[in-house]
């Protein structure tokens, strides 16, 4: 009934979108129905209310930062454009395997190397390219909350900045945070299927 | 202008005697003209031949297959445990056997987004998707143009069902409301005996059977030997409004509910007349021993009529049964299960409240093609020793998604308008810390 035509002609850019996350044109308007239904009001953007209205999210114990992630472009960001949306979910496509290793071309968004760029985004909250002991705690405490006491969180952290900060500056730079992640299948941990 | 007037008056007057005859009368009797069984055979023919035209397009154009199941993404249904352990698989296992690493956001990360692009709850709140389009705009999601006849036939299709369908279905709401407030005004004049109840059941059975005639509703009812008896609790899955409809149509229950205004104050209020139904007032409702009490009393009189429940306390959108409110099992009466299953190929049962009001929602029935649906009846149940009332609930609420082909979930379907209590996340946060601190945690 041309109905898919025009889903495609509602969406703006779709084949510089294509191009740039790899998603296919089916996947594309499937996510875009995903951002319909989620965009109560129908602005055609969303805002973080709508992301703490998805149940399961909101049972997540870092739901808020990933909440964050997708706001991050700058520090006053309120809304997210379907655009923006789909950019962040490329992040977890599987990687393509068989992709021709090109020097030239940039790195796609679910490189290996820009997997571990989300994850650590995730920790490092002021962008400073530095996972300090502070911001350490932080994530921690938001994981385990009320379980843990203050005293187990902070030798937590202690510990793990012991194992990963080779160069001593008690912050967990992005290499070292790469390195002490090499043997972790992150292709296929972070990444989600489509079925169809 | 008169031979106009004149000309629009005997239309109207044949047209009523039309409806009379053929479908309201037969309809208060319980009697079938097959009228309804011809059109859904052809709607059936013409809907196969639709769907065939439409999956040779599509492989013509080679796209997506359908998948049975209404997963967009592929869920690893790994637990915390299982999964984080996998991602700590590199690192040595530490004595006391709690660790944290790096890599235990990927696990969390990855649970998030999976939720974004899809989750169990929300999207159970929004009308089912189908595999294959059903010459409905409405539910014309991701299906494009295939041939010139397909559209001719759903610009027939159109046609048929706004300017032929609705207007009768509408007229035969009409007559059937009208029919139920005078029918049981009168009958409730009568003074208290056996002919009145029996009266009043009639009464009821007819203006229901008009009023699923008014929305070209097909119903099977299976086994029908487990039928709600007399002092007894009736519980069934909620998807809409028409669900009082569909019951009602093949035994007389005792309907509960707040009191409204307007228009189904009247009906509420002349109902009550014929037979005893349970209103309450908003105030009440918040009192729970008041309501418990009243429902109590009314099923131990075994000389009434059983009590229709909707334990879930929302509209679901007929994939899933929600959680069972325990309320209803406290009662303490013989509980009788009822699976409901809309065939969504006729037309989209589920009254989404945020989206619709309930005058757009009945509009869009009476424009559907039909509503056809499946009613199990299930064998009683009753409180087993030493089982709580929420137990006994999610029992009867397995048994009903068990019959009825619906996904079990013990979510709340109040979380439509609610938020997540954080106990959820107190849960998880929980899990997570004995994979953390090891097995000399604290608590």
């Amino acid at each position: 009934m041309g109905s898919r035509g025009s889903t495609l002609s509602k969406i703006p850019n779709v084949d510089k979108l294509m191009q740039e996350t790899g998603f296919s044109q089916a996947h594309i308007i499937r996510l875009h129905d995903r951002f319909r239904a989620l965009d109560n009001d129908e602005k055609g953007y969303l805002c973080p209310q709508d992301f703490e209205a998805i149940k399961e999210l909101a049972m997540n114990p870092i739901g808020d930062r990933i909440i964050g992630a997708f706001f991050a472009q700058g520090p006053q960001q309120e809304t997210v454009d379907f655009n923006s949306f789909v950019k962040v979910l490329a992040h977890f496509r599987p990687t393509d395997k068989n992709r021709p290793k090109e020097s030239t071309s940039p790195d796609p968004i679910n490189s290996r190397t820009n997997k571990l760029k989300f994850a650590f985004q995730l920790y490092d909250q002021d962008k400073d390219g530095k996972i300090s002991r502070d911001e350490l705690l932080q994530v921690l405490r938001a994981m385990l909350e009320m379980q843990v006491t203050e005293e187990q969180l902070e030798s937590i952290t202690d510990r793990t900045i012991q194992e990963s900060d080779t160069d001593r500056d008690n912050a967990i730079s992005f290499e070292e945070f790469r390195k002490s992640l090499d043997k972790v299948n992150i292709e296929h941990k972070m990444s989600i299927r489509f079925l169809r | 202008m008169e031979d106009a007037w004149g000309a629009a008056r005997s239309a109207a007057q044949v047209w009523l005697s039309l409806v009379v005859g053929l479908i309201m009368l037969p309809a208060m009797f319980g009697v079938s003209l097959g009228i309804t069984e011809t059109y859904m055979k052809v709607l059936i023919k013409t809907l196969k031949w639709a769907t065939f035209r439409i999956q040779k397009g599509r492989r013509e154009r080679e796209t997506l297959k359908p998948s049975p199941s209404n997963g967009i993404i592929q869920r690893d249904d790994g637990s915390m445990e299982k999964e984080i352990g996998e991602l700590r698989r590199s690192r040595p296992k530490r004595p006391d056997g709690g660790d944290f690493t790096l890599s235990d956001v990927f696990y969390f990360s990855r649970k998030g987004l999976e939720s974004i692009v899809e989750d169990e709850v929300t999207q159970r709140f929004s009308s089912e998707e189908l595999v294959s389009w059903n010459l409905l705009t409405r539910t014309n999601n991701n299906f494009h143009y295939v041939s010139l006849r397909l559209t001719v036939l759903w610009g027939l299709g159109v046609v048929i069902r706004y300017c032929i369908l609705a207007p009768l279905r509408i007229t035969l709401a009409a007559i059937g409301i009208s029919w139920l407030v005078i029918g049981t005004t009168v009958v409730g004049l009568l003074p208290s005996s056996r002919v009145k109840n029996w009266l009043s059941e009639l009464v009821h059975l007819m203006c229901y059977r008009i009023c699923a005639r008014g929305l070209s509703a097909t119903v099977h009812y299976h086994n029908k030997q487990n039928r709600p008896r007399k002092g007894g609790i009736c519980v069934a899955n909620h998807t809409s409004p028409i669900d009082v409809v569909i019951l009602a149509n093949d035994g007389c229950y005792a309907m509960v509910g707040q009191v409204h205004g307007g228009l189904m104050g009247v009906i509420q209020r002349s109902m009550v007349k014929s037979c005893p139904h349970i209103w309450f007032e908003r105030s009440e409702m918040k009192d729970r021993h008041l309501v418990t009490q009243r429902l109590r009393d009314h099923v131990n009189d075994k000389t009434k009529l059983p009590i229709l429940i909707f334990p879930e306390g929302t509209c679901i959108n007929n994939t899933s049964v929600m959680m069972f409110k325990k309320g209803s099992f406290e009662i303490g009466g013989t509980i009788y299960p009822v699976a409901i299953k809309y065939d969504p190929q006729f037309g989209d049962a589920f009254w989404n409240s945020a989206k619709y009001n309930m005058v757009s929602y009945l509009l869009r029935m009476m424009t559907s093609w039909a509503i056809v649906c499946n009613v199990w009846y299930l064998p009683a149940m009753t409180q087993m020793e030493g089982e709580d009332a929420v137990q006994f609930a999610n029992r009867v609420k397995s048994a009903i998604a068990r019959q009825g082909g619906l996904v079990d979930l013990s979510w709340d379907g109040g979380l439509k308008r609610d938020k997540v209590k954080n106990t959820f996340k107190e849960l998880e946060q929980k899990k997570y810390s004995s994979m953390v601190v090891g097995d000399d945690s604290s608590d």
